[in-house]
């Protein structure tokens, strides 16, 4: 049972690692990639690969320095920084992953992750308090107060087979 | 007539000050048994009669910016600012939120609005509405503070007046910024109804959950505004802003996406209160963290606090709005601490696989959806403070940390209808789940078959993967959601011995919400498919010379000519493009680019040939100054008209949603004589 639960577990490391290793080799695909990572600098808020205004005078540039770069051989982590370098971090399109950065990305996740198991915790708790219930009511019938049947009784009515949303 | 508004708006903060006092002292006597020289249900009538006022004199503040608009009375600043004498009637009213006090204007009219309407149904129950209106002007008081004093609409111009105005954004002149501002600001402002009534029921102590029931219909249409809000700024963004794209993560955007999840949250969340008592607390805090939401967006935007393609109008507001947040949450924060034991709910479940657990768990999704967009909003402000360099939080992030999410969100879309309320069996999911599951498989299947492959080329593609699950999972949830339709229709059919589809229709009116909720869900799902198709479009930009081709996708297109036009407003530039298929001329489109007069600014507009199956997109760049040649780019945008068919389905479903069911009696009437009117189970339950 652990072994299975092993490889899922595995697997699911796998996936998740395999989505977030975006590496694109050939350069034209990198080309499209790097320039959908970094922003247009001249204040219109757009990836530099898709800033298309009219006059625009920063992606032009931006986007033949991008081709110069790849084409001298930088690397991705290279042409980032040389960018970061010229421009100022802004010219990047996400935050890192070094540092304070990387809270951006942890943050999110560790939310997420948090509420799962706090909803998970909730229910489980809820239902706990349900079977408690139910077993009090089953061995002292007269705690059940009319309120309470009729209120059962509606809860049952609304949440049947098809009732409610 | 500046003199005229201005005067209108110191009336309506007069009237609503007096709403918020009085009513609020009224509302104190009546509370604590006090007795005072006047009865306190007459002065909150006075209160009640105030707010009313208080429209008419907004209305007349409205009124007279318009007319100053359409007069061009360019001594008001504003109207020098935002308009000129050659702009076309529409965009005329436009102006009136195309800047930062003509917007504070339109969401003082339209809070007062709603708030007229919520004071003329006050007998529905007075003493509730009587909170409801108290705690809405609260909030006009604060709008009118700032048209008076920080944002006044009717300043005059310093200096001599000029012949004519700066004219509107060329961004703004486009027919959906008539339309796309208002319906979004009526969702923002109506957020405020269902707040002041959940923040009153609690100050009241409002017994059960008739409050919830009162505001449904508020909610729902606030919703619908919003949403429909939304995705006409989606449109707005693709068809004007020429990039090729609808959604760009910008915080304007974001702003109104926040307030739309925790409000969609609400929606859902709310009917567990409704039918089993529970999530008292948390619903309330929804509705608290919807309207600060609202609030928080236009901070964002209008304060300067980031910088954005849509933010047309940005002052130093955002000190006013910071405090009256403050002032809000800590109104919130004591009412509920002083409360909190008013709302102690039957907590109870009976198993983690249930209807109700879905619920909870769609709540988790939306909000941490909420979250991340709120942190990667802030983000940039919160790593200033830190470590001392701005960085952006773009596109790229959203997309690795929001789309996950949203699939997990889409998943619960078609499980949560398929769970019944309580608990379930192992043999009821495998029944309900083995449908959407083979769906799921075979769409994987057709998929990977027609090219939609997250390893193609050996390579890994992101967007492929998340256009597969897309895909995948759509399918499970339009198998699911259609299949619970059948199973119902079919049992009416069977009953009533009419078709399919009569059972269909019959079954939706028996039970307007829940039906009306799938078919929200069905909208849903079209939307994200259409959004799906984003991961396969292309692009190709070209210099085009006379009867110069380029081709995308299975189009070629040729320039066969480039024109000039001129009117008062602006001057444009045509290229005229021949588009062949298969060897054969299907269309022309001409791509734009003007140079609007008044302002001296360019704008594109973008040609789009919009099909099912993708949209043909096409701009005119400019011209090389070289050679004079017109650049155009061209995209091949895949499945985008299901966006826009998906928002069609959702307003249709939120209407059904929004009709009372047929009870048993008036069911009776649609079914022929001699036949039994079903009662089981398809009639059972539910409003």
């Amino acid at each position: 049972m652990r072994s299975r639960w092993m490889k899922v577990a595995q697997a699911t490391a796998l996936a998740v690692a395999v989505c977030f290793s975006m590496g694109a080799t050939d350069s034209n695909a990198r080309y499209y990639d790097l320039n959908h990572r970094m922003m247009c600098t001249c204040g219109c808020a757009q990836l530099v690969g898709e800033c298309n205004h009219v006059g625009c005078t920063q992606s032009g540039e931006e986007l033949t320095l991008l081709r110069t770069d790849i084409a001298s051989g930088m690397g991705d982590k290279e042409t980032l920084a040389a960018f970061s370098t010229k421009y100022g971090a802004t010219v990047l399109a996400a935050p890192g992953t070094h540092g304070f950065d990387l809270v951006a990305w942890i943050a999110p996740f560790a939310v997420f992750a948090a509420a799962l198991l706090g909803t998970i915790l909730l229910i489980r708790r809820w239902s706990g308090l349900s079977a408690l219930k139910a077993e009090a009511a089953a061995a002292n019938p007269q705690l059940e107060t009319p309120a309470d049947v009729e209120r059962r009784d509606r809860v049952r009515r609304e949440t049947g087979v098809d009732g409610g949303f | 007539m500046a003199a005229f508004g201005s005067f209108a708006l110191l009336i309506a903060l007069a009237l609503a000050a007096y709403n918020l006092l009085a009513g609020g002292f009224a509302l104190r006597l009546i509370a604590t048994g006090q007795q005072a020289r006047i009865s306190p249900e007459r002065l909150a009538d006075t209160a009640r009669r105030a707010g009313i006022a208080g429209f008419l004199a907004v209305t007349g503040a409205a009124f007279a910016l318009i007319w100053s608009v359409f007069t061009n009375d360019f001594s008001i600043a504003y109207i020098m600012e935002h308009s000129n004498r050659a702009l076309p009637g529409p965009y005329k009213f436009s102006a009136m939120w195309s800047g930062q006090e003509g917007s504070l204007l339109l969401w003082a009219w339209l809070l007062a609005a709603f708030g007229f309407v919520l004071r003329l149904r006050h007998k529905t129950d007075v003493k509730l509405y009587a909170y409801a209106g108290s705690i809405l002007a609260g909030v006009q008081v604060f709008f009118l503070l700032l048209l008076n004093f920080a944002a006044p609409p009717f300043a005059l111009l310093r200096g001599a007046i000029p012949d004519d105005g700066n004219g509107l954004n060329p961004l703004l002149q486009y027919p959906e910024m008539v339309i796309h501002p208002p319906m979004l600001y009526l969702g923002y402002v109506g957020f405020s109804v269902p707040f002041a009534f959940a923040l009153g029921a609690l100050m009241m102590r409002y017994p059960g959950e008739k409050w919830i029931k009162i505001t449904r219909v508020w909610t729902l249409v606030t919703w619908l505004f919003l949403t429909a809000g939304i995705f006409l700024g989606m449109h707005w963004a693709y068809a004007v802003l020429g990039w090729g794209g609808y959604w760009g993560w910008d915080p304007v955007e974001n702003a109104s996406f926040m307030p739309w999840l925790t409000g969609t949250a609400f929606l859902h969340s709310v009917m567990m209160q409704e039918k089993k008592g529970m999530m008292k607390s948390w619903n309330v805090w929804l509705i608290f963290s919807t309207f600060l939401l609202t609030m928080l967006g236009t901070t964002l935007t209008r304060g300067g606090l980031v910088s954005s393609v849509h933010a047309f109008a940005q002052s130093s507001i955002s000190t006013w709005f910071i405090v009256f947040m403050g002032i809000v949450l800590a109104v919130c924060i004591f009412t509920y601490i002083l409360h909190r034991d008013h709302l102690k709910g039957d907590q109870h479940m009976e198993s983690l696989v249930s209807r109700e657990s879905s619920f909870l768990f769609n709540n988790l999704v939306l909000l941490t959806a909420c979250f991340v967009i709120l942190w990667g909003t802030l983000f940039p402000i919160l790593s200033e403070y830190v470590q001392g360099t701005k960085v952006t939080v773009g596109a790229p992030f959203y997309n690795r940390v929001a789309i996950p999410i949203g699939l997990f969100l889409l998943f619960l879309t078609g499980v949560g209808p398929l769970l019944p309320w309580r608990s379930t069996s192992l043999k009821s999911i495998k029944r309900n789940f083995v449908l959407p599951v083979i769906a799921l498989w075979a769409t994987v299947i057709v998929c990977f078959a027609v090219g939609v492959n997250p390893w193609k080329g050996g390579q890994f593609s992101s967007g492929n993967f998340y256009a597969l699950v897309a895909f995948a999972v759509s399918a499970a949830v339009m198998t699911a959601i259609t299949s619970e339709f059948l199973r119902g229709a079919g049992v009416i059919s069977r009953q009533t011995g009419r078709n399919l589809a009569v059972g269909m229709w019959l079954l939706t009116r028996r039970n307007t919400r829940r039906y009306g909720g799938y078919i929200i869900h069905i909208g849903v799902v079209i939307v994200v498919v259409g959004l799906a198709g984003a991961a396969f479009n292309t692009t190709q930009e070209q210099e085009l010379g006379l009867h110069d081709h380029m081709t995308i996708g299975p189009y070629t297109l040729e320039q066969v000519g480039a024109t000039q036009d001129s009117n008062l407003n602006y001057n444009s530039e045509y290229a005229m493009l021949d588009v062949y298929r298969d060897g054969k001329k299907q269309f022309q489109m001409t791509p734009e680019k003007r140079v609007y007069l008044a302002s001296q600014q360019p704008q594109t507009m973008v040609a789009i040939h919009s099909l099912p199956s993708w949209d043909l997109y096409v701009v005119y760049e400019g011209t090389n100054p070289d050679t004079g040649q017109p650049i155009i780019k061209a995209f091949l945008n895949p499945l985008v008209g299901w966006i826009w068919a998906g928002l069609v389905i959702i307003i249709w479903g939120t209407f059904i949603a929004l009709v009372p069911s047929l009870t048993p009696q008036t069911a009776s009437l649609r079914v022929p004589a001699g036949r039994t009117i079903p009662t089981e189970p398809v009639l059972k339950g539910g409003d």
